[in-house]
């Protein structure tokens, strides 16, 4: 079966949850991979929105993180404070799943403003939502995001969301209870944190994909694993589950 | 007990130029035609306070209705920019918009402290970041500070109250003494209510007698200042067991938020005339 780079990429996010983890998902490209990961390998992958729905179990994909879905398959539905300050602040759930506009090479992660100085910025960007804490408080987190060497940067223009600050000690020093962002899953392969450095690395690719491709759409130096790991492509299985997810969103908003 | 009155009544009678007012309901129960009410009675220089502005106050920005915004998420959820709260952050259209940002859960607990008629709240978040960074050099967030724990000695953030001299929401139901009822994703809203001075509540129904609702919230109607039927005043978003979210609208907004002429037309043949 044929596929495009971003259903290569939903299904490489999809596989890194575990059956029965607790993930606190962002919308867009984290949900799909969410969402495809229940549909699969990990029927029993507990949902958690921000809006308050826990245990949510969409049939299919929500377009936005307050779709009435989302409360009405939920275990529970909490109020909005009690969801940060109750669930997610604690530490009690296992994986935070995130988007980005702007990433740099320790993972923080920008989504408030690009260029110009905050006052009076070039781009205005959505702002911080419930990413912060999320970086903050999962964990472990997972990044989802489309690779660019103009938002795979050496250094983001805003800190929105923390990833490894400027490096090895920061999340410690800055009382960052989660251990911080594990993968950066693009639409080309997976980056780690390189084990010394916390620097992201690149660690897969997917089929077809040159590591020289990766590298040119990265804004920074990126270091290349020694035998990054080629990916396998998605299977007839998790292609048919992705696209009935997605069949479905398209017929729910046109 | 609240008073039940028109939409029109409630806007004019609670909402005066230049308050701060909380229109609040997460992605769920979005007092759009309230909203809408306070474009047609062309209120100014209103702060506006709302975790998600969405398009109800992409709406009020671009008809030039608020002067400051405080928020924590700004774009139109699965579609991309709010783009009449960018051009007036970006290039002061129709006026100039002062902004103050925390995030979901900053603005969350700011509400709670609101509620609870204490100052500022306590949190584990901020540290790190540009918006708790730049407050420690004296940046834009004045409402962010560090704090000690007096039992532990560990870092967190405080955040201030907040306490709108007006919240607006949209509920299912009220029975005829004022008493409203909301279920579903209950969001902010509780919290948003007993924070402020006063109080608008729209509902798709007035009942004689509200049945119990699993999950519901329920607010007395002796914390409530004005309830007003508004049916449907929820769309494009949504009231649970009412009707769905309007998807399309929001696909659809982006073209005419887009640009300031079709965005002006759109107010002057949806909102200025007539009832939308």
């Amino acid at each position: 079966m044929t596929y495009t780079a971003d259903e290569m990429m939903t299904v490489s996010a999809a596989r890194a949850l575990r059956d029965g983890m607790t993930c606190f998902v962002g919308i867009g490209l984290p949900s799909s991979a969410a969402n495809l990961a229940r549909a699969t390998h990990a029927p029993s992958l507990v949902l958690i929105y921000e809006s308050g729905t826990i245990g949510a179990k969409p049939d299919r994909l929500p377009l936005s993180i307050g779709d009435g879905m989302l409360a009405e398959t939920a275990d529970a539905v909490v109020s909005v404070p009690e969801i940060f300050n109750y669930w997610l602040q604690p530490g009690r759930i296992d994986v935070g799943f995130l988007g980005a506009a702007q990433i740099d090479k320790f993972g923080n992660i920008n989504t408030t403003v690009i260029g110009g100085d905050y006052g009076s910025p070039k781009v205005r960007l959505p702002g911080a939502g419930g990413a912060p804490e999320i970086a903050a408080s999962c964990r472990e987190v997972i990044v989802v995001v489309r690779q660019h060497h103009r938002s795979f940067v050496e250094r983001v223009d805003f800190v929105t969301s923390v990833g490894y600050g400027s490096g090895r000690g920061d999340r410690e020093r800055l009382g960052l209870t989660g251990s911080g962002p594990k993968k950066i899953i693009t639409d080309l392969g997976v980056l780690e944190p390189d084990p010394e450095t916390l620097e992201f690395t690149l660690t897969g690719l997917y089929p077809g994909v040159s590591a020289s491709a990766a590298k040119e759409r990265t804004g920074w130096d990126l270091s290349i694993a020694a035998d990054p790991e080629i990916i396998a492509a998605p299977t007839p299985a998790e292609l048919d589950a992705l696209r009935r997810f997605q069949g479905t969103h398209a017929r729910s908003h046109h | 007990m609240a008073e039940i009155v028109s939409l029109a009544e409630a806007v004019e009678r609670a909402i005066h130029d230049g308050d701060a007012v909380a229109m609040e309901g997460f992605t769920h129960l979005i007092p759009f035609a309230a909203g809408q009410e306070v474009i047609r009675q062309r209120r100014r220089d209103l702060t506006l306070i709302r975790m998600t502005p969405d398009l109800i106050y992409d709406q009020l920005i671009g008809a030039g209705c608020a002067r400051k915004l405080i928020f924590s998420w700004g774009g139109n959820p699965g579609v991309g920019s709010l783009h009449r709260f960018r051009d007036a952050v970006e290039h002061s259209w129709p006026v100039p918009l002062e902004i103050e940002e925390h995030s979901h859960a900053g603005m969350a607990n700011r509400y709670v402290a609101g509620a609870s008629g204490i100052p500022f709240a306590v949190l584990r978040g901020y540290n790190g970041t540009g918006l708790g960074t730049l407050n420690g050099g004296g940046g834009p967030v004045p409402t962010i500070k560090p704090i000690r724990c007096p039992f532990t000695g560990e870092t967190l953030t405080a955040v201030s109250a907040l306490r709108p001299d007006v919240a607006v929401i949209h509920a299912q139901r009220a029975d005829r003494t004022g008493n409203v009822q909301l279920w579903g994703i209950t969001g902010v809203q509780k919290e948003a209510v007993l924070a402020s001075a006063r109080s608008v509540v729209t509902v798709e129904e007035i009942v004689d007698e509200l049945d119990p609702r699993p999950g519901a919230v329920v607010l007395p109607g002796w914390t409530v200042t004005f309830v007003a039927q508004a049916r449907g005043g929820a769309h494009p978003s949504y009231a649970l067991g009412y009707s769905i979210r309007d998807n399309d609208y929001y696909v659809a907004w982006d073209a005419i938020a887009r640009d300031r002429e079709t965005f002006t037309r759109w107010l002057d043949e949806q909102v200025y005339v007539g009832r939308s």
